[in-house]
């Protein structure tokens, strides 16, 4: 066999942009991800057209997975509209040749930055998250060396201290966004900078969660049916963000999670931040037939 | 090593039937330690009772400190065993893998630093830092993790007003007292302090080991005291060991060594204090 027939042999891979070997290494450890749920795998992370920290990640697991076949959603913070999002879909459609979508529902894969839709996904979809920084260890340990260690010895002392201290001195846990939770009981994960209202949509989900940072060059995964849980104490609950009363200034929708949009005369209000459910929502309201799907949350609460 | 058993056995008849009818809690037989060129410690062995203050004098460089960071499993030595007379606990302490003398670690053996940044994190609160301990132990109820860094900071003294204060705001006698809230927070087995009044003024340290004597007088917490201040091992020490390039030279009763040293560096060491 000669080195033309490895190359001949591989031909059928190099698609969508990304060669044969480089969606070996990316299946390879996105399957050890899958084995160790929360573990971060390092990786070979490769050049893409779009600069470190824009998604690279994302879009790297998002090449390897995709087929001409599959449906593709790629939203930014929620939104589906923003220049980021709609040049990684339109990228995708692209070099994949494959069908793209803004309903969460019918979607197959879908990338995000930030955000889990508010409809519920389906064990065969797949939600793959683009993540800035993947080690939760990171502000107790800057040694990265010393963080891996800490996580062999499932060391996460430093990160209970430091959720005590924000609680010490501002009443309660300051952490917005990458919420650090524990996955399948034994690792820690920042699961993304996705806001405290996304964190429990994780937990024992049906779909697969792909989380990879391609600037860090680390894949971690939580596969459906496992436990995220918060780090939060015993007696201090964990709380997401207060946005159950409020009510989408454009779809009516309420008890989503909402971006707030001042105004100018200081007065603020509210849109819902998953733009295709919102979409939805409006459809709705003008007298369509419901195309909703479940949600996570309905009247603000988890269900 | 001059042995001195004749002197101790009269003594150990006299006095504290702790001393003659336990096993001992700390048993270290034949430790030696080698950086590169230098060898630390030379086949050093020494046992400690149950409540009993041993203490550990020599110069700069004889192997106090090395002694100290091989008890509390910060180093593996080249040959030699140390044994923890405690329930669930292998004869050699050493053949546990990182893990497990980490926990034991956090759980068992408290250890006070010369230097507060070795032992504190400055920037986190005083009670934080005595917490940290315990949410390493698994406690993971905020108000326990409070009452119990209250409790911890108040036997040693710490002004409680300053609860929440980070150790970087704090004196020197201050940050040393959190260093010590921290390391008897979970009631250890063995309590190991290097040099913990050191740098400390005079009333300080008065203070400071006035704080151990009453923590040692009510718990009865085996220490483990190197210093080379002789004031302060003859103040707190029930036995002694003298260290001198690696080895032990002299061990015995306080105040026997103290009135009577036998080998010519003791001798040398308590007249230089003298």
């Amino acid at each position: 066999m000669t080195l033309a027939d490895f190359a001949h042999r591989g031909a059928a891979s190099s698609y969508a942009f990304l060669d044969a070997s480089a969606k070996r290494e990316l299946r390879r450890k996105m399957l050890k991800a899958v084995c160790v749920p929360g573990c971060q795998m390092p990786y070979a992370s490769r050049e893409v057209p779009i600069a470190r920290g824009w998604g690279t990640g994302g879009l790297q697991v998002s090449l390897t997975l995709v087929t001409p076949k599959t449906s593709v959603k790629v939203i930014d913070q929620g939104a589906d509209d923003s220049v980021n999002a709609a040049s990684i879909r339109r990228f995708i459609a692209r070099v994949a040749g494959c069908p793209v979508t803004t309903d969460t529902c019918t979607a197959d894969l879908i990338q995000s930055r930030h955000r889990i839709p508010e409809e519920i996904l389906r064990p065969d979809q797949i939600l793959v998250l683009q993540v800035p920084n993947p080690e939760p260890l990171r502000p107790v340990q800057p040694n990265m060396s010393v963080a891996r260690q800490m996580h062999a010895d499932a060391d996460y002392g430093r990160m209970w201290l430091q959720l005590y201290e924000e609680i010490v001195r501002s009443g309660r846990v300051m952490q917005g966004s990458a919420y650090p939770s524990l996955v399948n009981g034994r690792h820690v994960m920042t699961p993304s900078p996705i806001p405290r209202w996304d964190v429990p949509k994780l937990h024992m989900a049906r779909h697969l969660t792909i989380l990879c940072a391609g600037r860090e060059k680390r894949i971690h995964a939580v596969p459906p049916f496992t436990r995220v849980e918060p780090l939060v104490f015993d007696d201090i609950p964990y709380r997401v963000e207060e946005h159950a009363n409020l009510t989408c200034a454009k779809s009516r929708a309420r008890g989503f999670f909402m971006n707030e949009l001042p105004q100018a005369d200081g007065s603020a209000i509210h849109e819902i931040s998953d733009s295709g459910y919102g979409e939805k929502s409006i459809r709705l309201r003008d007298g369509e037939t419901d195309v909703r799907g479940q949600t996570w949350y309905r009247d603000g609460r988890m269900t | 090593m001059v042995p001195r058993r004749a002197d101790d056995l009269m003594t150990l008849a006299l006095d504290p039937p702790r001393l003659v009818e336990t096993r001992p809690l700390v048993e270290v037989q034949a430790l030696s330690l080698r950086y590169g060129e230098v060898q630390a410690l030379r086949d050093v062995s020494l046992n400690v009772m149950p409540g009993e203050v041993l203490g550990v004098v020599g110069e700069s460089g004889s192997g106090k400190s090395t002694l100290l960071r091989l008890l509390n499993l910060e180093e593996t030595p080249d040959t030699g065993t140390y044994g923890l007379d405690l329930a669930g606990l292998p004869d050699n302490l050493f053949s546990l893998d990182r893990y497990a003398r980490r926990m034991l670690c956090a759980t068992r053996i408290g250890i006070v630093y010369q230097n507060p940044h070795l032992g504190l994190l400055m920037r986190h609160s005083s009670s934080g830092n005595v917490a940290e301990r315990l949410l390493v132990a698994g406690e993971r109820r905020f108000a326990t993790l409070r009452a119990a860094a209250r409790s911890a900071l108040e036997a040693s003294e710490f002004p409680l007003e300053r609860f929440d204060a980070p150790p970087a705001e704090l004196s020197g006698g201050m940050q040393q007292r959190v260093q010590l809230a921290k390391a008897i927070a979970l009631e250890p087995a063995l309590l190991l302090l290097d040099e913990p009044t050191t740098g400390l003024d005079v009333s300080v340290q008065a203070l400071v080991l006035d704080t151990l004597k009453q923590l040692q007088a009510a718990r009865a917490i085996t220490m483990v005291l190197v210093s080379h201040d002789l004031g302060v091992i003859r103040t707190m020490a029930d036995r002694v060991v003298v260290m001198r390039g690696g080895r032990i030279v002299e061990t015995g009763l306080a105040d026997q060594v103290f009135q009577d040293p036998q080998h010519p560096y003791t001798q040398q060491l308590v007249h230089a204090k003298l």
